[in-house]
């Protein structure tokens, strides 16, 4: 694939990389900053912070931002950005969470969530691709009227879940030897989402097009079809997360999803996702939601209070960058 | 002379403390009574017609429970009197647009305005630019950064929450060694979160036997409510009580309690939403109060808005002027409570 540029991995790598399995530079330092944060943890909350129930909350806690995150290295890897995502979770959950959704179950709120994302995908994916407007002004405007629709269909009211098969996904009994559905499915959209961008055409395509749009129109790529589907594989991503936050809070709110797209680009990048495009990687995107959930999760244990949280999770994105910087001047020198 | 003046006040007085607390409720006392004579201002307010009053209402947006509760209130109070016309504005929580929804009002020339400010301190200015255009302003809730910006306000005590709250959960482990209990706090950027936290923290010091083990803030959301009360229940895997701020992050907290099969402590909410109120009246969860924060301070905004207008005083008090400032109780929601606050609360 000339079209990438792939940072240069370690000669050893090479039987990996038969493989197909890159293991970058990148994601190493991300594990390493996982594996310290896990001691950390480890040693802070010895009883707590290892207990299975615990382990369970921190990769529930992942899910709901982590598929989010997953379409939105897709975006990124292509060059470009999806400032809506947060909103199309706010307007998918509180859409599927109406009453006359519920009155269809399960299968109503399911499929009224993931129709609302990518509904609103394909709004971007129109406005980007066909009407030629900048990703960041038409998600930015996508931003602002699905927050509008989801407040005027609430009418600021929260909208509580009755329907007993979904509330029911969110507890103990649900777990699937011991893991909650919610991860499954976060476990299977990652699967799905690095099988897409690194063993299909699909995958080759978003990569081009992110490297060098005019190259690979030339190559006889389709990039503005390219590009619409990749902001309704956004939308698709958000109508999931949706449905998994619709079963984990049990309702439907015009606030759902608050500040998702910051969290969502903040884990791609520290993943190594380039935000200039040409590069994208699901594992480190991953890996970047289960560096702040776990933060998160060990500042709660320790009783922290937000404001700490805040300004740590600033320095990790710093340091994390930095890093990463150095170890791909390195890798590339 | 004396003696009539004296009962119009006090069945006035009756009528709008009932009609206070419950907005759709209509007074049951009779309407035959006659004004203190001539055209001397009456000095209490009731609920007969008397000079057109037209009120200009501008409130935040309306994102949550609580706010929307605050403009049905307002609206159903106004539709109420026969002599009211209500102004209202849509909502913003833009400073800069809620300063001119204000400004439109008070070219309007409405009688009195009514402001619920995004931002107490960022729209004194134009409470002050209402008073010296000769309309006399009633702060709602948010309050101004100078008692000139307003004539009368009326809103929640946040202090007071947090205060009712330790007192109940006190009185509910005082007999228990060793008592813990944790606090699930709303938006700590909010200095409303702060006085409800310190309200709690100085109930608590009048029992040495309860510490407060842990506190975390959230959002005054579900989703944050779940997230932040889940990971609580991992930090404090045994206490015996907990307080949460708000009843719409509670619906969160109570899911996080649920998926985690937690029943070992009990919980009060704040606020007073109907979904709290209804869980606690069923008693089958660990939800066993509320503490209010009434919207229905909104539908008595109207009340004063009113008075103020017509020149009256409160029916009820002593005063010819209506007060300076009314500061509602936070009372305790319980079981034994619940049927008589259930019309006032909000979904």
């Amino acid at each position: 694939m000339t079209l990438t540029t792939p940072a240069k991995a370690p000669a050893e790598d090479s039987r990996w990389r038969a493989l197909g399995i890159r293991a970058d530079v990148r994601n190493l330092s991300l594990l390493g900053v996982l594996a310290v944060l896990v001691t950390v943890g480890g040693l802070t909350r010895p009883a707590e912070f290892l207990a299975t129930s615990n382990l369970q909350l921190v990769l529930t806690q992942a899910s709901v931002i982590g598929v989010v995150t997953v379409g939105m290295t897709f975006v990124i890897t292509s060059g470009g950005i999806d400032l809506s995502v947060g909103a199309i979770v706010a307007l998918a959950s509180v859409w599927a969470t109406t009453l006359a959704t519920q009155e269809f179950g399960f299968a109503g709120i399911l499929f009224t969530a993931v129709a609302v994302g990518v509904g609103c995908g394909l709004v971007n994916g129109v406005l980007i691709a066909y009407g030629g407007m900048v990703p960041f002004i038409a998600t930015l405007a996508m931003l602002a009227s699905a927050r509008g629709l989801a407040l005027q269909i609430t009418d600021g009211r929260t909208q509580i879940v009755t329907v007993d098969a979904v509330l029911d996904l969110g507890v103990p009994d649900a777990y699937v030897l011991g893991i909650p559905p919610l991860v499954l499915v976060f476990a299977a959209v990652t699967a799905a989402g690095w099988l897409l961008l690194n063993r299909t055409t699909f995958g080759r395509r978003t990569v081009a097009v992110g490297g060098n749009p005019e190259a690979a129109r030339l190559a006889g790529i389709d990039v503005r079809r390219q590009r619409l589907l990749l902001y309704v594989l956004s939308g698709l991503c958000c109508g999931i997360a949706a449905f998994l936050l619709i079963v984990l809070a049990g309702s439907g709110q015009n606030t759902n999803g608050n500040l998702y797209e910051l969290d969502a680009i903040a884990a791609a990048i520290i993943g190594g996702t380039l935000l200039s495009g040409g590069r994208g990687t699901i594992v480190g995107s991953v890996l970047g939601v289960l560096v702040f959930t776990t933060i998160t999760n060990i500042f709660a244990l320790n009783n922290l209070q937000s404001d700490v949280q805040q300004i740590a999770k600033g320095a990790i994105i710093v340091a994390a960058v930095l890093v990463q910087r150095r170890s791909a001047r390195d890798s590339d020198t | 002379m004396p003696e009539t003046s004296r009962r119009h006040l006090l069945l006035g007085g009756a009528a709008v403390s009932a009609g206070a607390l419950l907005t759709a409720c209509t007074s049951n006392e009779p309407k035959n009574q006659t004004p203190a004579a001539g055209s001397a201002p009456a000095p209490g307010t009731d609920d007969k017609p008397g000079t057109p009053v037209t009120i200009g209402f501008a409130g935040p947006q309306a994102d949550h429970g609580w706010l929307n509760a605050i403009n049905d209130n307002a609206q159903q109070r106004a539709k109420k009197y026969a002599d009211v016309t209500l102004e209202i504005t849509e909502g913003s929580n833009e400073t800069a647009a809620q300063i001119g929804q204000v400004q439109t009002l008070i070219n309007k020339k409405v009688d009195v305005l009514v402001i619920l400010p995004a931002d107490g301190k960022a729209l004194t200015q134009v409470g002050l630019q209402a008073m010296n255009a000769g309309i006399p302003v009633v702060n709602l809730d948010r309050v101004f950064a100078s008692p000139q910006a307003y004539r009368c306000w009326i809103g929640g005590d946040n202090y007071g929450m947090g205060l009712n709250a330790g007192r109940f959960i006190g009185e509910q482990l005082k007999d228990k060694p060793n008592a813990t209990v944790i606090e699930l706090a709303g938006m700590d950027s909010l200095e409303l979160t702060r006085q409800r936290t310190q309200g709690f923290d100085d109930a608590l010091k009048n029992y040495p036997n309860i510490r407060k083990v842990a506190r975390q803030a959230a959002d005054f959301t579900v989703e944050s409510g779940q997230a932040k009360m889940a990971q609580l229940l991992q930090a404090q895997p045994k206490f015996d009580a907990l307080w949460n701020h708000d009843d719409d992050q509670g619906v969160g907290a109570l899911r996080a309690i649920a998926q985690a099969g937690r029943k070992d402590f009990l919980m009060v909410g704040g606020a007073g939403a109907k979904s709290a109120m209804d869980a606690i009246k069923a008693d089958d969860g660990v939800l066993k109060a509320t503490v209010l924060y009434p919207p229905t301070m909104a539908a008595s905004a109207i009340d004063l808005a009113r008075a103020l207008a017509q020149k009256k005083g409160i029916g009820g008090m002593a005063e010819l002027e209506i007060p300076a400032s009314i500061t509602l109780y936070s009372a305790v929601v319980t079981k034994d409570n619940v049927d008589e606050y259930l019309p006032t609360g909000f979904s």
